[in-house]
């Protein structure tokens, strides 16, 4: 039986999407003007995923994630002036131009930071949800975002034989886009869907599909939801795909790193159309309604790249500060 | 593990720090590190300790027995052995609120955490602009003697003193080992504390209420004017035994505990050797890119006009740990290397 989804949800499930998707074709498009003078893996096509899980997490409720963060961060509600304003590389950003793309950080919005080492964000989601079980935080979640290279780590494998042994309230999110970097799945793993790893450790594995927001508000929803009750961690596994290259504002396609009709075909699925003709069709968001909110993010953007654009570069001196 | 409590070679071996004055209380290295986890527990819960086999009857050397009976077992954990994993999960804990402290009973252990020692916690104040820190104590152990051999014995502090961000102690005293412990453990620095089996033994005066020593600063532990030895953890009875040797050839000997490998306190390096003119650094790794080489460097940087003979280094051989108690004989330098070299150096063979 599936429950009614109300329509600021959807509303709140839709612009988010459109958030991430808008920043990150604006940050392919800015790319080659070469002011943001870090790499940028972008998170084009697989929206949803942040945007579900996300949707079900209070400001508390803390999230770790990856070199491919931006969405993340943006679907819990991560300003998008200090994350812009990060890529450029201005004190305005939310690190001070210490961290760039890979680094953003919001621990005020239960964003403690995002790690660029693959597999290293796990086990400090973990940490973070144990954290909250000694603090007496009843009611506390943790997420992990992390991609299917991480899952051929060990901390993989580690955190959640931790996380099970001590019923922690953690949910653990793979974005299976089918590739660590130019390798495929199946160069890397055995045939054994990611998900059908979290039994072996006492814990839920649940697959859905990840370019479909619903399927993944739901999976998210009621593995959240056992988390917050103290009913321990789940694993969730979504299929998706990227649209870009590993890194950068390109496909990687001409490339020959990925099959093109793999790609085209993947493009067909795009979770943010998918959406909207939803939407649409059920006559839950109307044409009106959605392109007031066009409009609206695309003035959000540029503001936060006119504000990342103008921001102070940190003097030299800047340098020393922080390392401790 | 009942070879653990085997100290044949610690027999008879006498106390370095001195008795104490007047009817101060006394406490072996041992207790001192328990009464200042005791001490940090019972005033911030904030603290929990996590380590493979900490609440077990052996206690890590006896530094958390009875820890676990008293504060319970959500604050002293027993742990899967996943060293990597488990770290990145007290690293978590510590961004978000905590201060862990991670015990592991050999240095050799490290390495497999080594991902979220060195990319993690010592990043993550830098990479976040100080937004959030990572206050994370690791406490770890060199083992040594009893054929503990490769993988059991090693002292790796260079490789953790390389990286800017995380703090690395080598407490020599009792006194040192509750005040950096406590230190650490309140600060909001991720840092490792290396320990030396060979000094649970020594006792020393240590007051009974918690105090801090901090970080960064090296203490002359014996002053003198021909020869300042510089050392660390361990080597620090070695270099004291060596200078109560030379003082019989009336060679006053300066001995310095280094106590803080990162942050490095070099003026106090420079300055004894601005006073006398020769420098031994005796460490308990390896020479090449070690902690002797890095102190070497310093007097050579900052004291060269003043240096009356080449730097000379008191370190482990470039081998491995052998097991063969012959072989293990031949690979620790001793307080006679320090001796020898020190009257080479002063031309007083
Ligand atoms: C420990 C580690 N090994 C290798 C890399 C290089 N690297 C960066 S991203 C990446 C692929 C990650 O793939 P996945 O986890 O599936 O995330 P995705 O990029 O697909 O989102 C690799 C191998 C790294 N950053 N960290
Ligand atoms: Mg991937």
């Amino acid at each position: 039986m599936r429950k009614e989804i109300s329509k600021d949800i959807l509303q709140k499930l839709f612009t988010t999407m459109l958030t991430i998707r808008t920043v990150e074709e604006r940050v392919a498009e800015l790319y080659s003007e070469q002011e943001m003078k870090c790499p940028v893996h972008l998170c084009t096509g697989q929206e949803a995923i942040a945007a579900g899980v996300c949707s079900h997490l209070a400001k508390d409720d803390t999230i770790f994630s990856t070199h491919r963060s931006h969405g993340h961060c943006i679907a819990k509600g991560m300003d998008l002036k200090p994350l812009v304003a990060e890529l450029y590389g201005r004190t305005t950003g939310c690190a001070r131009g210490k961290g760039g793309s890979m680094h953003l950080v919001a621990p005020e919005l239960g964003i403690p930071g995002t790690t660029a080492i693959v597999g290293g964000c796990i086990p400090l989601a973990v940490g973070a949800a144990l954290s909250s079980v000694l603090q007496g935080k009843r009611g506390q979640v943790s997420v992990a975002f992390f991609g299917d290279g991480a899952v051929d780590e060990g901390t993989f494998y580690e955190s959640m034989n931790f996380a099970s042994l001590k019923g922690l309230p953690v949910v653990f999110v793979c974005e299976n886009n089918n590739y660590a970097t130019n390798s495929p799945q199946s160069a890397r793993q055995p045939a054994v869907p990611i998900v059908d790893r979290a039994p072996a450790y006492g814990i839920p594995g649940v697959a859905a599909d990840g370019n479909d927001v619903l399927a993944v508000h739901r999976a998210a929803g009621e593995a959240i939801e056992r988390a917050r009750n103290g009913a321990g961690p789940t694993l969730l596994e979504f299929r998706t795909y990227r649209w870009k290259g590993h890194v950068g504002p390109t496909s990687d396609i001409e490339s020959g790193c990925r099959p093109a009709d793999e790609h085209e075909e993947w493009l067909r699925r795009c979770p943010l159309d998918r959406f909207k003709a939803y939407l649409r069709e059920k006559d839950l968001l109307s044409q009106h309604d959605m392109n007031h909110v066009t409009v609206e993010v695309e003035r959000l953007v540029n503001d936060a790249i006119e504000f990342g654009k103008k921001g102070p570069f940190p003097d030299a001196a800047e340098l020393y500060d922080h390392v401790w | 593990m009942p070879w653990t409590k085997i100290q044949a070679d610690e027999a008879g071996r006498p106390g370095i720090f001195g008795a104490s004055a007047g009817t101060a209380r006394e406490l072996s290295y041992r207790d001192a590190i328990k009464e200042a986890l005791a001490q940090a527990l019972e005033r911030d819960k904030r603290v929990f300790l996590i380590g493979e086999g900490i609440d077990d009857p052996g206690g890590v050397f006896g530094t958390t027995v009875g820890l676990k009976e008293k504060f319970g077992r959500d604050r002293v954990m027993d742990m899967p052995i996943a060293e990597n994993g488990l770290t990145g999960v007290v690293n978590g804990a510590a961004m978000t609120g905590m201060h862990p402290v991670m015990i592991h009973m050999r240095v050799d252990f490290l390495p497999m955490a080594m991902d979220q020692m060195v990319n993690h916690a010592a990043k993550w104040s830098y990479m976040t602009a100080g937004r959030v820190k990572v206050p994370v104590t690791f406490r770890a152990i060199v083992g040594r003697g009893w054929g503990s051999a490769a993988q059991h014995s090693q002292s790796l502090q260079s490789l953790f003193a390389h990286i800017p961000g995380i703090q690395v102690l080598m407490p020599a005293s009792p006194y040192d080992a509750k005040g950096m412990l406590l230190s650490s453990i309140a600060g909001d620095r991720p840092t490792l504390i290396i320990e030396h089996r060979w000094l649970y033994d020594q006792t020393e005066a240590v007051p009974e209420d918690p105090y801090f020593v901090p970080s960064g600063k090296a203490l002359v532990r014996r002053p003198g004017k021909d020869i300042t030895i510089v050392a660390t953890s361990y080597m620090v009875y070695e270099a004291m035994r060596a200078a109560a040797e030379l003082e019989k050839a009336d060679i006053s000997a300066e001995v310095i505990d280094l106590r803080s490998i990162q942050p490095l306190d070099g003026n106090a390096i420079i300055d004894s050797v601005k006073k006398t003119g020769r420098l031994i650094a005796a460490d308990m790794g390896w020479k090449l890119c070690g902690v002797s080489a890095e102190v070497a460097a310093i007097a050579a940087e900052h004291a060269h006009d003043k240096l009356k003979a080449p730097v000379r280094r008191i370190t482990l051989p470039a081998t491995p740990t052998p097991a063969s108690n012959v072989l293990e004989k031949a690979y620790y330098p001793t307080f006679e290397d320090i001796v020898r070299t020190a009257k080479e150096m002063i031309g007083n063979v």
